[in-house]
């Protein structure tokens, strides 16, 4: 128990890189997702052909040769340089993004015909019916497969500890190496990861539960 | 005065033609009810009437405004032209205060509690002022018909397009929303509704206009229509609804 009392503290050292990452990336990710589905459903082809070609890469590529190309591949272009902190974001924002478009492209297309036609009837536009009347309901549907993607893209953070963010698998490599208690050490850091991802399914659920369609 | 002109219309989708050459004038407070066989074209004619449908060809002009230009505002226009359908299309995460009020809010920039006032009143008129902060969900399918029509008038429309809105209705509830229709004709409202109900025709409709495969085939006073049914597909159609 004290080996892993001894190493809590560096472990949740690591937990506040993995949130903050996770926070700030799945931020991100939603309005990349929400633009590239508007763009998908959008009349316009150049539009429609931008985002079937970001959404196909993405998921036809591993994560972790994604985040490979944005941290080595675009720096050794010498033209922007990156940290290892922004290119983590930035993989785990895009790589969500494009999953995200797929869940509010389904989302959007699931609300009845007859909702836009009523809106747009009144006098609403087109961004307005969006807006006020299709997103509210799509988002309400598309709130379990959005935690869904939420919990995949919060464990895909784990792979960044590869390019040496100390997150909360990194701490957990660093304190393994230097205790020798690999089992106890991997055990913490599973429990922990654990609980994060059980707290966001409980705050996704208190979500869906005030959202709920009457 | 004219408020509704149709001209030539013409709608295909694809290559089915589904409007051929329709010719149509509904006057300012004129209830025109249009009747026809299952798919003969009545919603779609009506649905050109506010531009749902992009239209092939020929023209429609509403209140004076061409809506087959290419710079007409149609939001503009639509404001002007209510609709209600026959699967009622209420906003399903709003009360039916917000279904009312949602319109008036957002496009016209009226004032919350104004427009709750507003919206207070239709529901006295259509008798729902007690389920002001129900959701849709918890309204029977008359109710929300009712409502819809409430949430039409909102807009403060010119002109009030009616699509089998008592279709989709248990016949129990079908009274109440053509009593509100019959209401809204007294008050001089300029209707033109796609119905079923023969006897709403006869007694609420200043003409009626019987379609069949894409063209009128006839438009005459009710009394006229169903009495003395000029053509053999209006005798046809008409025997075996009436
Ligand atoms: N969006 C569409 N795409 C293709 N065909 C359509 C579309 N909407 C209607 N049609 C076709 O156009 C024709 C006329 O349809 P419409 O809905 O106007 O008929 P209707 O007179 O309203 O019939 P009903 O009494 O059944 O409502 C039908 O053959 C229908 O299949
Ligand atoms: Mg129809």
């Amino acid at each position: 128990m004290d080996i892993i009392s001894a190493a809590l503290p560096m472990l949740l050292k690591g937990l506040q890189v993995t949130l903050y990452i996770f926070v700030i990336a799945i931020i991100i990710g939603f309005l990349v997702g929400l633009v590239i589905a508007l763009f998908r459903l959008a009349p316009i082809k150049i539009l429609n052909w931008i985002a079937k070609i970001y959404v196909d890469a993405i998921r036809g590529t591993p994560f972790i040769v994604q985040l490979f190309f944005i941290y080595f591949g675009l720096n050794s272009l010498q033209i922007i340089s990156l940290n290892s902190t922004t290119a983590g974001i930035i993989t785990v924002a895009i790589n969500a993004g494009a999953y995200f478009a797929e869940i509010i492209r389904a989302g959007i297309q699931s609300i009845d015909k007859g909702q836009t036609e009523a809106a747009r009837s009144i006098g609403f536009t087109g961004a307005q019916t969006m807006r006020y009347i299709i997103l509210p309901q799509a988002f309400r549907r598309m709130l379990p497969t959005i935690t869904n993607q939420s919990i995949i893209s919060l464990k895909d953070t784990s792979l960044l500890s590869v390019i040496g963010i100390a997150d909360l698998t990194q701490q957990g490599q660093i304190q393994a190496s230097a205790t020798f208690e690999a089992f106890k050490i991997w055990l913490a850091v599973g429990v922990i990861y654990f609980i994060i991802i059980y707290l966001l399914t409980l705050l996704a659920n208190f979500v869906e539960r005030r959202f709920q369609l009457r | 005065m004219s408020m509704i002109t149709v001209k030539n219309l013409r709608k295909s989708f694809g290559k089915l033609e589904v409007l051929k050459d329709i010719n149509a004038e509904v006057k300012e407070k004129e209830v025109i009810c249009v009747i026809g066989p299952s798919g003969s074209g009545k919603s779609t004619f009506l649905r050109c009437l506010n531009r749902l449908e992009e239209i092939t060809g020929g023209q429609v002009v509403i209140n004076g405004h061409d809506i087959t230009d290419k710079k007409v505002d149609l939001n503009k226009v639509r404001q002007e032209v209510g609709m209600v359908f026959q699967q009622f299309n209420l906003f399903p995460h709003k009360t039916v205060l917000e279904n009312i009020t949602l319109g008036p809010i957002k496009i016209h920039g009226t004032e919350k509690t104004e427009a709750e006032k507003l919206a207070l009143e239709l529901l006295d008129k259509v008798g729902l002022r007690e389920k002001a902060n129900s959701y849709p969900g918890e309204l029977s399918g008359g109710q929300k018909q009712r409502v819809a029509i409430a949430r039409a008038l909102a807009m403060n429309p010119k002109i009030m397009l009616f699509d089998e809105p008592t279709s989709a209705l248990d016949p129990e509830m079908v009274g109440d929303v053509l009593e509100v229709m019959k209401q809204l004709a007294k008050e001089g409202m300029t209707m033109v509704v796609v119905t079923h109900e023969m006897g709403f025709a006869r007694e609420v409709g200043d003409r009626v206009i019987f379609m069949d495969g894409g063209y009128i085939v006839e438009e005459n006073e009710p009394n006229a229509l169903f009495g003395n049914p000029q053509h053999e597909r209006t005798k046809a159609f008409l025997s075996k609804v009436l």
